[in-house]
């Protein structure tokens, strides 16, 4: 009596892959989901209470990001612009548009406008803004092509792994200090051979960079 | 079931209930620029009460009332500065023509017309300070000593409009 059929070993063989496999396949799917946009919240706008366009401001007004966020260079935070800074424009041009009504509306009644949060870090970690503008790592090397956004959205995924990819050897990002703000800077072709003397220049050392403690305090 | 297999459900279940938890992540407390239904206002960012007046920081009055030095480095953080926040409507060069002058916004006056090249830096320190007819106060975001460095460079910007060639002994020999 034959109980298994002529298929039956290859079944087997197949079976006992996937047995192998199995806990390979979970993990990295797990990992896939872990570093997914769905997870890291990487690229995706949020709804704002005013349609805030940095492409506006930025590229078609030329502002530097210090006229609103201006606490970035003596602080943690770069800080978001109270209503009153919007007002130093918008007191006097678009002043009937239905756009800013929210604007308005804040100013007249003294309550701050709810701006959604893009990034956010969790509570057990420490950044600090004001430590990376000096040392020469401009806003658009972790915010992206600011310039061109109309809605903000996160550019970075924000993990530890982008962290220390970067606190490993950060000369391959670093500008000179007048060119942190400039939305527009790209990498010059010869920045592997003057990203270290930078680096030199800004005191950096990387030896401590990725001690826990940097980061998780 | 075997017990084997039970503790091995019940470790697949406690890690699955970690993944609910996010005490470490969100702690219970108030991040900067966090909701706080605490505040009437609903945010964690309060603004000084109205009338607060800096105790205890000499250092700070000394910045406003004492004009610091005019040397180079004043002068190029003035500039710096200049062009962050006063640019957009004074324009680069001082005439009042800002980028945000161009899309409507009431032209200021030049700093190079006589009223202003005649005024002392008191008042330019007054404006940034306090706000002038249309324009709002600058004083949250211009520290004392910036004002300074700015005033300090409005003062180049005007001297470099009313210039003369004596003025740049070196340019006499390269002028045609
Ligand atoms: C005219 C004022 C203004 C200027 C100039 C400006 N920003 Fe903003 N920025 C805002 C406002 C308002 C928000 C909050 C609304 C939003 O997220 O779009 C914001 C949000 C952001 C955020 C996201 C904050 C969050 O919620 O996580 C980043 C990052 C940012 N700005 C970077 C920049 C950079 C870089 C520049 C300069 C290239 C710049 N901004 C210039 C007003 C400004
Ligand atoms: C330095 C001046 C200035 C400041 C500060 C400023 N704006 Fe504007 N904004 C403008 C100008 C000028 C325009 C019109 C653009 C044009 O004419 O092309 C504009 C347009 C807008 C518009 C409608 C046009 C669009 O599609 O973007 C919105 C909405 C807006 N601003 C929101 C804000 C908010 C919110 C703030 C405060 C965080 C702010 N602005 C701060 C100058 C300013
Ligand atoms: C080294 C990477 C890095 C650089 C450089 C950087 N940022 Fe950020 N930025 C972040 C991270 C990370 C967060 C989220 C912080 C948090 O959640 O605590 C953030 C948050 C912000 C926010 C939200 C409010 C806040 O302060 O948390 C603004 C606005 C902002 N950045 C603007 C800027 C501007 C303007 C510059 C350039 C002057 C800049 N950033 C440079 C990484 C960076
Ligand atoms: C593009 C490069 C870059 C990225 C991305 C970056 N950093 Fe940094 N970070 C630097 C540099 C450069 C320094 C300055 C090192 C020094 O002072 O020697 C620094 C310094 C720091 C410091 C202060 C270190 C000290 O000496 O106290 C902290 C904290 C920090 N980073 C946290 C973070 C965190 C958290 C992230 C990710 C959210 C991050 N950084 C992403 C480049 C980067
Ligand atoms: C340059 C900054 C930086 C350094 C250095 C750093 N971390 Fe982190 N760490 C982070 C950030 C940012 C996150 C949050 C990542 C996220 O939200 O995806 C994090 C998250 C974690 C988590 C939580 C992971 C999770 O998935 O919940 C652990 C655990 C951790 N770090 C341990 C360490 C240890 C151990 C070290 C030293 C070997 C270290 N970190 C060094 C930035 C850093
Ligand atoms: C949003 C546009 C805007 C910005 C930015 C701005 N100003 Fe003005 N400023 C004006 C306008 C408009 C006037 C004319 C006000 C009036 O007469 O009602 C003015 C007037 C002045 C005057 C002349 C006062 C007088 O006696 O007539 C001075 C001085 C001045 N501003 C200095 C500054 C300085 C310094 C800065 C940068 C810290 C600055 N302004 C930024 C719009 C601006």
């Amino acid at each position: 009596m034959q109980l298994f059929r002529p298929g039956a070993n290859t079944i087997a063989t197949v079976m006992i892959a996937a047995i192998g496999a199995a806990p390979v396949l979970a993990v990295g799917l797990s990992y896939e989901v872990m570093l997914s946009p769905y997870v890291t919240n990487q690229n995706i706008s949020r709804n704002q209470p005013v349609p805030f366009s940095h492409e506006h401001h930025v590229s078609g007004l030329g502002l530097d990001c210090r006229y609103c966020h201006a606490s970035v260079e003596k602080a943690r935070f770069a800080g978001i612009p109270p209503t009153e800074t919007c007002m130093t424009c918008h007191s006097q041009i678009w002043t009937n548009a239905l756009m800013l009504a929210p604007v308005r509306e804040s100013l007249s009644k003294n309550q701050p406008i709810a701006w959604e949060r893009v990034h956010r870090l969790p509570d057990y970690v420490y950044f600090d803004h004001s430590v990376h503008v000096a040392k020469g790592v401009g806003c658009t090397t972790c915010h992206g092509d600011v310039g061109r956004m109309r809605l903000m959205r996160q550019a970075a995924p924000l993990t530890m792994q982008w962290c220390l990819d970067c606190h490993r050897s950060p000369e391959r990002f670093l500008r000179p200090r007048e060119a942190v703000f400039d939305p527009n800077w790209q990498a010059p072709k010869n920045q592997a051979e003057i990203g270290p003397k930078l680096a030199a220049g800004y005191h950096i050392n990387t030896g401590h960079l990725t001690d826990c403690t940097i980061c998780h305090r | 079931m075997t017990l084997r297999s039970l503790s091995s459900l019940l470790l697949l279940s406690l890690a699955l209930a970690g993944c609910g938890d996010h005490s470490m992540s969100q702690q219970n407390r108030y991040s900067t620029f966090s909701k706080a239904g605490l505040f009437r206002d609903g945010t964690e960012a309060q603004p000084l009460p109205q009338g607060t007046v800096a105790q205890g920081d000499p250092e700070r009055s000394r910045q406003i009332t004492t004009p610091p030095a005019v040397d180079m480095a004043l002068l190029s953080r003035g500039r710096e500065r200049y062009d962050i926040y006063c640019s957009p409507c004074h324009g680069f060069s001082g005439h009042g023509d800002g980028m945000i002058v161009q899309r409507g916004f009431p032209a200021p006056p030049s700093y190079h017309s006589a009223r202003l090249r005649s005024a002392d830096a008191q008042h330019f320190f007054d404006v940034i300070t306090h706000g002038y007819g249309a324009m709002y106060s600058y004083a949250a975001r211009v520290e004392p000593r910036d004002r300074w460095a700015i005033i300090a460079y409005i003062r180049a910007l005007q001297q470099s409009q009313h210039a003369d060639v004596a003025d740049v002994p070196e340019l006499r020999s390269k002028l045609p």
